[in-house]
């Protein structure tokens, strides 16, 4: 009898963690367990959100409609993309889509499929282009011997972004010297502040500014908070402090309902926290929050799951920083929010593989130790953060900083307009970005091979000029 | 087999209390159909024909309007900003006309409400994307460069959707026009010297058929 009684008490047991496994896996959005359910491998732009199901299917186990577009409509938008969905909606294309639909995302990008995945997360053999490009062998007489799986694969064209590989835009930038003579583009406006150890000349970095500023703003931090000198001073030293950004405004933000309806008394006190979030960096910084939860430091956060890790990164790390957690503070850190320290060491502090530790060797970050030692012109260094943070402007000329340091990457060629053209020539820019092997040296040689797209655009335009001088000859001897 | 009278009274009492919750329920529900004021008479359509020549007469009046009172007059006054094909990429440029007439063509494309679709198609494109891809769209372009002041008007099917498809004669009215088509980096060696009022392309109108 005591038998069968500890039997029933197994079998409940049993069930009822059953049935919490399953709640769990149902209920936790982002619930480790669904990885059984898991039906391959996610690919490289995804896996860090594949505990978020939903983000893409649908309850019934389907693909949702707008998934995709969601999360790259806008990057689709300012790329130009060359061939929109839209593009396809002439009804004469009815059967050209029966052979490649074209107006669907899934039909090149599938998910789960990492045997067959390719760069770009391409899941369809790489000579996609023949299917509707055929007449190029005979209208380009250049590309007769070209295959169709190189299009895309050599540096020339992409499916979605090629506003750096588009005709005019070759033959315009044809004659470009490889290092151009003066630097283009945007740069830090203001000098980077140099970041000491708080123990050795902090203070009296800080100090130069502090005077000034501690006449107009005093530090609001509540009594009862252990007050830190060095903390005051790295705070001091910064932009905050300048416009009037006080300790309370990050550490004691007022909620989102104080903020909607600011004739009425609060609800809830802001209550002290010496944790800030992201969200309340984007209060100001709205752009830069943005983009970060776009990316793959971001993404995670973006999906409501806790935030990435170097441990859970598929690119090498360094052990010892494996559990650092990425959130604004990981690359910001401190009350300086350093940007010559997030510029190039908070990555460094993470990242273990081949491309970013042969930076350190290389004259892109000559030039930026020039930069700081002062040698060089404000902006004239390199760092990690040129390339995969650039300074972009918006439509309305407002310069800032893009914090998804995916965006250029997809494909590299993305680059070349927003980063490489302020110091290279067009033609070095796409040899070099076409260069695996000189990628992984990050950039510490010249390219070692050439892509022929610009010397093709050049011929093609000159020729065309050729042309038309003799037809106007024709014309005018009639 | 008989029945009491108790029997039958109780029968009769229970199927007159089923009818009339059938009643009140179809009262409700189905007989609510039978009470509805009949549906207004449906409005005449309009002839397919009818609607291609519509849309087709605002299309073209816009273009005219764009080329003739904005680009010519910019250039009349000679303002630091000039049409250029390549006018999303260059500093103080704007459409060409055509470019501006294929921009609301994609417009329409991506309005799944408008009801229809048009595009410009040519047997000379400057674009290889912009040629007559169906056998309908080769027979209008065609007749339409035959008989340059006809309209072709037929019925196609497309992915098993079947359509009204009227092509209008697309004709060089503007210097500019042809003289640019003529000299352009894209055209090929048996590309025609196109002259005033040369039908250059067409433009196609379709419309499902319901």
């Amino acid at each position: 009898m005591k038998g069968a009684k500890r039997l029933w008490l197994w079998f409940i047991g049993v069930n009822v963690a059953l049935v919490g496994v399953i709640l769990y896996s149902a209920m936790a959005p982002g619930a480790l367990t669904k990885t059984m359910l898991l039906p391959g491998e996610t690919s490289h732009g995804h896996y860090q959100i594949e505990m978020r199901c939903d983000v893409c299917h649908t309850e019934g186990n389907g693909i949702r409609e707008d998934a995709c577009l969601d999360c790259h409509a806008e990057e689709l938008r300012l790329a130009k993309d060359t061939h929109p969905s839209s593009k396809f909606n002439d009804p004469v294309n009815a059967e050209m889509l029966a052979t490649l639909d074209a107006q669907s995302c899934l039909t090149c990008h599938r998910e789960h499929v990492q045997e067959q995945t390719l760069e770009m997360g391409l899941t369809m053999p790489s000579d996609y282009c023949y299917h509707c490009h055929q007449e190029t062998l005979e209208s380009r007489p250049s590309h007769a011997n070209f295959a169709f799986d190189s299009c895309a694969t050599a540096g020339c064209h992409n499916y979605h972004d090629n506003r750096a590989l588009y005709e005019n835009f070759l033959n315009k930038h044809a004659s470009e010297e490889d290092f151009l003579a003066e630097m283009v583009g945007l740069v830090r406006p203001e000098k980077t502040p140099v970041f000491t150890a708080p123990n050795k000349n902090t203070a009296g970095l800080a100090a130069e500014n502090t005077a000034d500023i501690s006449a107009e703003i005093t530090a609001d931090a509540p009594e009862t908070f252990p007050s830190d000198p060095v903390i005051l001073e790295e705070w001091a030293s910064t932009a905050h402090a300048a416009a009037g950004v006080n300790c309370s405004d990050c550490h004691a933000p007022l909620t989102v309902s104080d903020t909607s309806t600011p004739n009425q008394p609060s609800e809830t006190e802001p209550t002290w926290d010496a944790a800030v979030s992201h969200e309340t960096c984007g209060r100001c910084h709205e752009q830069q929050l943005e983009t970060f939860l776009q990316g793959h430091h971001g993404m995670r956060l973006a999906q409501d799951l806790s935030p990435m890790t170097p441990a859970q990164a598929r690119l090498p790390m360094h052990v010892d920083a494996a559990h650092r957690e990425l959130d604004c503070n990981a690359c910001h850190t401190g009350h300086r929010f350093d940007t010559t320290f997030a510029s190039v060491d908070a990555c460094l502090t993470c990242h273990n593989d081949d491309h970013s530790n042969a930076f350190l060797q290389t004259s892109h970050f000559q030039a930026w130790q020039s930069e700081l030692a002062g040698d060089s012109p404000q902006g004239s260094g390199v760092t990690c953060a040129t390339c995969h943070m650039p300074r972009l402007e918006d439509d309305d000329g407002e310069v800032w900083v893009q914090h998804n340091q995916n965006a250029n990457l997809r494909p590299n060629e993305k680059m070349i307009r927003e980063v490489c053209m302020h110091c290279h020539g067009l033609a070095f820019s796409i040899d070099a970005l076409a260069d695996r092997e000189l990628i992984r040296q990050c950039f510490g040689s010249s390219p070692s091979k050439h892509v022929e797209s610009v010397d093709l655009a050049q011929s093609w335009f000159e020729e065309k000029e050729r042309q038309k001088e003799a037809r106007r000859k024709k014309r005018q001897s009639k | 087999m008989t029945f009491s009278r108790k029997t039958t009274l109780s029968a009769l009492a229970l199927s007159s209390v089923f009818c009339l919750v059938a009643a009140t329920f179809m009262g409700c529900g189905g007989g609510a159909t039978a009470s509805v004021s009949p549906p207004p008479p449906s409005e005449p359509g309009i002839p397919y024909k009818k609607f291609a020549d519509a849309v087709h007469a605002v299309m073209m009046a816009d273009r005219t309007v764009y080329a003739s009172k904005v680009v010519t007059r910019l250039k009349k006054q000679d303002a630091p900003v000039e049409p250029s094909e390549y006018w999303e990429d260059e500093d103080h440029t704007i459409p060409l006309p055509a470019q501006m007439f294929r921009m609301g063509s994609e417009l329409v494309f991506e309005n799944p409400e408008a009801g229809f679709t048009y595009a410009l198609k040519s047997k000379w494109p400057l674009n290889e994307q912009n040629r007559p891809k169906s056998e309908f769209e080769v027979k209008a372009l065609d007749y339409i460069a035959e008989h340059p002041d006809e309209n072709f008007y037929g019925e196609e099917e497309l992915g098993g959707d079947k359509y009204f498809v009227a092509a209008y004669a697309d004709k060089a009215v503007a210097e500019a026009c042809w003289s640019c088509h003529n000299d352009h980096g894209n055209r090929e060696d048996d590309y025609p010297e196109f002259k005033k009022d040369d039908v250059m392309g067409g433009v196609i109108v379709r419309v499902p058929m319901q």
